[in-house]
């Protein structure tokens, strides 16, 4: 597909004076660009450069020098790291050019930096809050806004540390409870939105529809938030043509729980385990994206035993994901509970070793800086062996003879819900997702972490990109982890777990890092920068459920509303992360 | 209640009608039949709400509770299972599913966040416990509660429907029930109920912006 020469190693200072500089400070990395250039250059980063994939798009509140600051990092799908750009925006008007039309995957990011930080994305063509709610007053990242339960900017808080004098918050509310309202307001005087601008941005889409002779009339229905195959609290509103879906806006939000706003409250390590709670069903996977990123500021690497009992137990959670993201979709195909009873049997031997380990079942909090927590305590290791060598083996066989060649699972299956590859891409999907779509692109081969490099290993890849093949590359992946997990298991090396003495509070130097890992639900990232004090400046989460969702319009239309249903379960989202 | 409970009710029962009737209160047999088929509502909101399906499913079953029929409308749903963080966005939809849930109900909050607001409570978009704005029957601590923590939290439940009497309980009361106003969203969310407050709190606050920035006027710093 891609005939012409890609350029490599450009140097976009010299090739943009004037409009691009380089990030000259200490311990930041790529180009500053100049807003009215940025289209201009991201174009060139796009079609001359070969960076057709944006990972990540976010923004950054550089309080004390009055500016916000918007990030990208591009990737190209052969692989290799990063190319970062930054557009600086002044706070009190801070415009910059949407990169929607050249990169359609940052629909959902932009308006999200949009909501969280107030950063106002010129030429998005549907600039609306996404996570709170429109009507909610001001933009909460921004360093300026505070929580009605604010007590100091950082942890750990004076009222808890030394000394313990602590008192229950809701106390010192006037409401006593986790509200703030501005002053002059009137209640009965306030027209709540009620969804209005959601349902503007539909009824547009439905306004252009009428193209055939025949007159149609189309409703607007409702899926969720209380749903049983929204896979938690997720909400499609979906525009229909008697059954055939002609548009479809996902409304999430409904479980945010500003995970980056405590992130920056928190100290580094406090962090870990609310890490766990982002894709509550991968809690490893997500400590190891975090480990990486703060690893990458300290300049630390964990001793090998530790690399290898990280390694297992993302492979373990790989499995345990997929498990039950199987199980769930049949679930959603209307296989009610009886694969997912077998998936769940093989996950929770899984969760019997993360409970050894860890000393809980989901919520591990295993990882630490330049290590791992805990070594395996005794008999753990056999069972590890076992459930390799033996059991998950031969458990993948069985699901695979059940459920593969099912007749109804194929007629509901195949041939819908299709993503090519180049809107994969351009939509930034990632994981089974992107990979079932013919991309071959997995982190763990195109910009390997950790001891990935050492693994024998195949990247699955599937070609028809349709809910089928989702479907299948999880069983495939399934299989890939169990090799990983032999390998490794193998030749888990005896030695310390830790790098260092185990401390509390880390010392990070000032700079930032982004980390990302090939998680069950594809790239998760962590954007962390850090001021050199205990806790992180700016903390933020590129999660693969958030990121993937935005193609999930381009999926379902022209399909059924029944359909709508499987196309979601095969896309696997975890609201915890999806909303964060 | 087991068979023999329920032949031995302290009446004297004629030899020939033995294990054909049963002699027992209203109370007690009400109890019995509820506490032995609650349906809880399918509803997860977060984390717990995969400890939930765990208990559900193969290795715990609370189907041994009689509580596997779980049910996606609250219209034939007996118990809310509030498993997980409840946020502002979130609570008009539980607060509304709450009511449209048929008498008998039960409200039980699973884990630290719906009883209290747990890790994510500081967070500007977390209702600090979902009893704030519905009543809530059982607290299961934990983050999330283990099966096995569900399971107790459950029996915990039973135990309390067999204490209920006819006489007691608010839905054989005469009246009807109130509805629980659906919270609005507003700068922040706003409970139906408090609005004389919010209005007192916000023109106060503005009396103090402004006596502040009279008093900045006169000594300038
Ligand atoms: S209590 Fe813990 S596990 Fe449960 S929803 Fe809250 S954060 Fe998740």
């Amino acid at each position: 597909m891609m005939e012409q020469a890609i350029l490599t190693d450009v140097d976009l200072a010299e090739k943009f004076p004037q409009k691009v500089k380089r990030d000259e400070r200490k311990g930041y990395e790529g180009y500053l660009v100049d807003a009215d250039a940025f289209l201009q250059v991201a174009q060139f980063v796009r079609d001359e450069m070969g960076y057709d994939y944006l990972s990540s798009v976010t923004g950054v509140d550089y309080f004390p020098e009055n500016y916000l600051e918007s990030v990208y990092h591009f990737y190209r799908t052969t692989g290799g790291p990063a190319l970062v750009l930054k557009v600086q925006t002044p706070r009190d008007n801070a415009v910059v050019p949407s990169l929607v039309p050249l990169y359609p995957g940052a629909e959902f990011q932009e308006r999200e930096a949009w909501d969280l930080l107030g950063i106002r994305y010129e030429g998005h063509p549907d600039l609306r809050r996404i996570l709170m709610w429109e009507g909610f007053a001001g933009h909460p990242l921004r360093k300026d806004w505070r929580e009605p339960y604010y007590e100091e900017d950082g942890k750990p808080f004076k009222s808890r540390w030394p000394d313990g004098h602590v008192y229950r918050i809701e106390d010192k509310n006037p409401f006593h409870k986790n509200v703030d309202y501005p002053a002059d307001f009137d209640p009965d005087q306030w027209a709540p939105d009620n969804d209005a601008s959601l349902y503007a941005s539909l009824k547009k889409i439905q306004s252009s529809l009428s193209d055939s002779g025949l007159k149609t009339d189309t409703v607007i229905v409702n899926m969720g938030p209380q749903h049983p195959s929204t896979h938690g609290v997720f909400r499609m509103v979906v525009l229909l043509e008697g059954e055939t879906i002609r548009a479809l806006k996902p409304v999430m939000g409904y479980l945010h729980r500003n995970h980056e706003k405590i992130g920056e409250r928190n100290t580094f390590l406090m962090n870990m385990p609310f890490t766990d709670r982002l894709d509550y069903l991968s809690s490893m996977s997500n400590n190891f994206g975090y480990a990486l990123a703060v690893e990458k500021l300290m300049g630390i690497q964990p001793p090998e035993r530790a690399e290898y009992l990280r390694v297992i137990m993302a492979e373990f959670t790989r499995i345990s994901n997929h498990l039950f993201a199987i199980g769930s979709l049949l679930n959603d195909l209307g296989a009610y509970f009886t694969p997912m009873l077998y998936a769940i049997e093989e996950r929770e031997l899984i969760l019997d070793i993360f409970e050894a380990v860890a000393g809980s079942r989901m919520m591990c909090n295993y990882f630490r800086f330049g290590g791992v927590a805990r070594d395996l305590p005794e008999g753990v290791y056999e069972k590890m062996r076992d459930l390799a060598y033996e059991r998950l083996p031969r458990r993948i066989d069985e699901l695979d003879l059940y459920l593969t060649n099912n007749e109804i699972i194929r007629a509901r299956c195949e041939g819908v819900g299709v993503l090519t590859a180049e809107d994969a891409i351009a939509f930034s999907a990632s994981g089974p997702l992107l990979r079932a779509s013919g991309v071959p692109y997995d982190i763990r081969r195109a910009d390997p972490y950790s001891i990935y490099d050492r693994f024998e290993f195949d990247v699955a890849v599937r070609y028809h990109g349709d809910v089928y093949d989702r479907y299948l590359i999880r069983m495939d992946e399934i299989r890939q982890s169990i090799r990983i997990l032999q390998q490794a298991i193998r030749d888990l090396p005896e030695g310390p777990i830790q790098s260092g003495k185990p401390q509390y509070q880390v010392r990070v130097p000032a700079g930032e890092a982004y980390g990302r890992v090939e998680a069950p639900k594809g790239e998760l990232g962590y954007y962390v920068v850090s001021n050199g004090k205990p806790n992180p400046w700016r903390y933020h989460v590129r999660a693969p459920s958030f990121v993937n969702i935005t193609a999930l319009e381009t999926m379902a239309k022209g399909n059924k509303v029944a359909d709508s249903v499987a196309i979601l379960g095969s896309i696997d989202i975890v609201l915890g992360e999806l909303d964060r | 209640m087991t068979n023999d409970e329920l032949n031995q009710p302290g009446y004297e029962i004629p030899p020939e009608i033995k294990n054909q009737v049963a002699i027992t209160t209203i109370d007690r047999i009400y109890n019995w039949s509820r506490r032995s088929s609650i349906w809880p509502m399918m509803f997860g909101l977060a984390c717990c709400a995969i400890e939930m399906i765990c208990t559900a499913a193969s290795r715990f079953d609370f189907a041994r509770f009689g509580m596997e029929v779980m049910r996606p409308s609250p219209r034939q749903a007996d118990l809310l299972l509030v498993s997980g963080t409840v946020t502002k966005k979130m609570v008009p939809q539980i607060v509304r599913l709450y009511n449209q849930m048929p008498e008998p109900k039960y409200v039980v909050a699973m884990g630290a966040c719906a009883s209290g607001g747990g890790p994510f409570k500081e967070g500007y978009n977390v209702v600090s416990g979902i009893d704030n704005y519905i009543p809530v029957d059982v607290y299961i601590p934990g983050c999330p509660p283990t099966p096995q923590a569900l399971l107790h939290g459950l029996i915990t439940l039973q135990k309390k429907i067999d204490n209920q009497t006819l006489r007691e309980a608010r839905w054989y009361k005469k009246d009807v029930s109130e509805v629980i106003p659906v919270p609005v969203l507003g700068p922040d969310i706003m409970d139906p109920r408090e609005y004389e407050l919010i209005r007192q709190y916000s023109q106060q606050k503005s009396a103090t912006t402004v006596s502040e920035a009279l008093e900045g006027e006169s000594n300038p710093v």
